[in-house]
């Protein structure tokens, strides 16, 4: 008897096994082919070891200063209500699906050599400072992540149940009894996590570095095997730094299996935490100062790349809109092929279950851990026998784009397909709805929010990527953020800053398109 | 015909047996304390829960492994009975075609069976836009358009109020009545039982006592029975 119910979970397996290898191939077939076609390996020089040093000291202070300003913020965000607070608090999310380029151009417009604050120093009497180095890029990555450890962080205060605060305040506590009880525990749960995730973005920076980063003295290792691939033609020495990359992450990656890692982008953050201890006007005048740096921070460096850049969009040369058009292709292809993963990994993940299931799950995760530049290299190799790479830049591009973003919105759909599944399974089941009618007529529909913020993620990460696409790419075939890259360098700012707006604006446009598409027509 | 044979489930701390079969067309309450096994005997019935040993068997063939959608049996659970994004109509089609592409035919027969259990013109309406009742009509009226031989009612009726219940599980006599389907029903008030069931299965003490009419167990009701009508 064929059984339509064990049909669809063989489906479900045979779907599920399949991005599992693929992602298999993608992280460690890559690396294979890496050692394999690297032609013997050539000794790393002194400056790669200098490449290592530095990968790690950045990151480790990205996310410890990260993690450390996002303390007193969250914390002056938790027990505050003011006008434009919710608003903040949803701006907080925008970095994260900002594209570097166009972060590091506001950043630069903020602290670079004739930004605002050496205007303000040069007026003041006091010399210019310069920003590229380790500070720059440690700016840059507090610059990313600072709002992430702070939404996390807030989630934890709005976890913290109103009537603990009550009963602190019928128990005289003081505010460091109140941290000491309350709010040091729940710190010493979730800072460890944000601490973590961060470390593993820094750890895998390119574009902050390649931009940021002052020569030989601030390059990270994926900037030292892009530099070895494309400048040096040494693919000995490529071959070797990948594995070297290869190697942190993985045992950051180790770690972070230890360590719970938080699911950074739900939301129950409308509210502010109910208190009693508020009233002091010191306590208040120092939030509002701490709440005004974080947003100021935030906002000044995106108020800039919109202000330098809107009168020099109608001028920009058509290779940009070329460009544009490119990298809106590879978004969207990305995005398909993400949530076709997502949905196959999720189901796998559920129809097995147990231990399997949780390997399944982590190998879905494990990309967050993985380096771009590797699985590009690996990639390069693996075709050049066969074609030309640069024939294949792009879907190169949204292939690696795809992979990246799947842990995110693995993170995004799971929990809600194991909640639907439990709630509802059992009356589809009864139903007889099996494999693509469930997924058409249940799984979809109910889902719509999730995969609306997911892909909406998906898109914008890819829209701004700036990684693989420098090891392929020629001339010709750009995408938006290397055109960007290639104007910078070649100091045409205005068309720079034009084409960063566009960026900016088609990252966003294509989140706040899907995101809204999520939320329609939402069936309760 | 239903029949358990030597029917054992085992789980943690929790064991329940039963052997013994129904009439077909018989309408039967299982009743006894809370935590006996009486859901979970339906679910096991239904193919949500497996069991350790026996054989579940319907007309003499053996569906003991058979997948919940494989079975003859139509289910309603406490809750989450309706998918809550779907309209009455699209959750009494359903019953028909899972796949929800139905034929100019088919649709009138969904109608049909909205308007037999009351609700004509509300098949537009989501859950969300109807009365606890009248959710509960809805889920009858796929009951009625999937016409399987068995129906399994795990008290899906338990949130409505005494009068309210009793008309739907009227409404569900009648429809097993209409169809000849055998009734399996949870039942924890002795009066619902009484009022639709001709059979009652006593579940105590890890064992489901065999369907014994009705009027007979309540005239000499055993030990167990005693204990839990207090």
């Amino acid at each position: 008897m064929s059984d339509p119910a064990r049909q669809a979970r063989a489906l479900a397996l045979l779907f599920g096994g399949l991005v599992a290898g693929w992602l298999v191939m993608l992280n460690f077939g890559a690396l294979g082919a890496v050692t394999w076609r690297a032609e013997g390996l050539s000794a790393l020089r002194g400056s790669d070891w200098a490449a290592v040093r530095f990968t790690v000291l950045q990151a480790l202070l990205s996310a410890g200063l990260s993690v450390l300003l996002a303390i007193p913020i969250a914390r002056a965000l938790a027990r505050r209500e003011f006008a434009g607070r919710g608003l903040l608090i949803t701006l907080m999310g925008a970095p994260f699906i900002l594209p570097t380029l166009v972060a590091v151009l506001g950043l630069l417009a903020v602290f670079g050599r004739s930004g605002l604050v050496n205007q303000m120093f040069e007026a003041l009497g006091f010399a210019r400072f310069n920003i590229f180095g380790l500070h720059g890029v440690v700016l840059a990555h507090v610059f990313y992540n600072l709002p992430l450890a702070t939404r996390i962080l807030l989630q934890g205060w709005a976890a913290i149940p109103a009537e603990r605060f009550r009963l602190a305040a019928a128990l005289g506590f003081s505010g460091r009894d109140t941290f000491r009880q309350l709010e040091a525990p729940m710190l010493r749960d979730l800072v460890p996590g944000a601490f973590l995730v961060i470390f593993l973005i820094c750890l895998t920076s390119f574009s902050v570095a390649l931009t940021m980063g002052g020569g030989p003295r601030a390059t990270t290792v994926e900037l030292a095997i892009y530099q070895a691939f494309r400048f040096d033609f040494d693919m000995g020495r490529a071959a070797l730094l990948a594995l070297v990359q290869f190697g942190l992450c993985a045992v950051a990656g180790v770690i972070a299996w230890r360590v719970a890692l938080p699911s950074s982008l739900g939301g129950g953050l409308d509210r502010p935490v109910q208190r009693f201890d508020l009233g002091a006007r010191g306590l208040r005048l120092w939030d509002a100062a701490l709440i005004l740096a974080g947003a100021l921070f935030l906002l000044v460096p995106l108020g800039m790349v919109i202000l330098r850049g809107a009168p020099y969009v109608a001028g920009l040369p058509a290779e940009v809109w070329q460009a544009a058009g490119r990298s809106l292709m590879v978004a969207l292809g990305a995005t398909a092929a993400t949530i076709a993963m997502t949905l196959a990994l999720a189901h796998a993940v559920l129809a097995l279950g147990g231990t399997r299931g949780a390997v399944l799950e982590w190998l879905g995760l494990a990309a967050l851990a993985a380096s771009p530049l590797v699985i590009g290299t690996g990639l390069f190799l693996l075709i050049r026998p066969l074609a030309n790479p640069r024939d294949f830049a792009l879907l190169v591009t949204m292939l690696v784009n795809a992979g990246m973003a799947m842990p995110f919105a693995l993170r995004l759909i799971l929990p809600d397909l194991r909640a639907e599944m439990a709630t509802q399974g059992r009356l589809a089941a009864a139903l007889g709805l099996h494999g693509w009618a469930r997924l058409r007529i249940v799984t979809l529909p109910r889902l719509r929010r999730p995969l609306g913020f997911a892909a909406g993620l998906t898109a914008a990460l890819s829209m701004g990527d700036l990684g693989v696409i420098m090891l392929f790419a020629e001339r010709e075939g750009a995408t938006l953020p290397m055109q960007l890259y290639r104007l910078m360098n070649a100091y045409r700012q205005d068309d720079a800053a034009g084409a960063a707006l566009v960026l900016l604006a088609a990252s966003l446009a294509l989140f706040v398109v899907f995101e809204r598409w999520g939320r329609g027509r939402a069936g309760t | 015909m239903l029949e358990l044979d030597d029917l054992r489930i085992l789980q943690e701390d929790f064991s329940l047996s039963a052997s013994w079969s129904i009439a077909p067309g018989a309408l039967v309450a299982v009743i006894g304390p809370s935590g006996a096994g009486k859901s979970t005997l339906l679910s096991a019935v239904a193919g949500f829960v497996p069991v350790s040993g026996g054989r579940v068997l319907w007309r003499g063939a053996d569906i003991t492994r058979a997948s919940p959608s494989a079975r003859p049996v139509s289910i309603l659970f406490q809750d989450n009975n309706l998918f809550p994004h779907l309209t009455a109509f699209q959750n009494v089609a359903l019953g028909l075609r899972p796949s929800l592409r139905l034929t100019a035919d088919e649709r009138g027969q969904v109608e049909a069976a909205l308007a037999r259990v009351g609700l004509e013109g509300f098949g537009a309406r989501r859950p969300a836009q109807l009365s606890g009742g009248q959710q509960s009509r809805v889920a009858l009226a796929r009951v009625l358009l999937q016409r399987r031989p068995l129906v399994l009612l795990d008290e899906p009726f338990a949130a409505l109020g005494p009068a309210l219940r009793m008309e739907m599980l009227g409404l569900v006599a009648e429809i097993c009545r209409e169809t000849g389907a055998t009734l399996l029903m949870v039942s924890h008030d002795i009066r619902d039982a009484e009022a639709i069931a001709d059979h009652l299965v006593l579940v105590s003490d890890g064992v489901a006592l065999g369907p014994v009419p009705t009027a007979e167990m309540l005239a000499d009701p055993p030990e167990s029975l005693r204990r839990y009508l207090g």
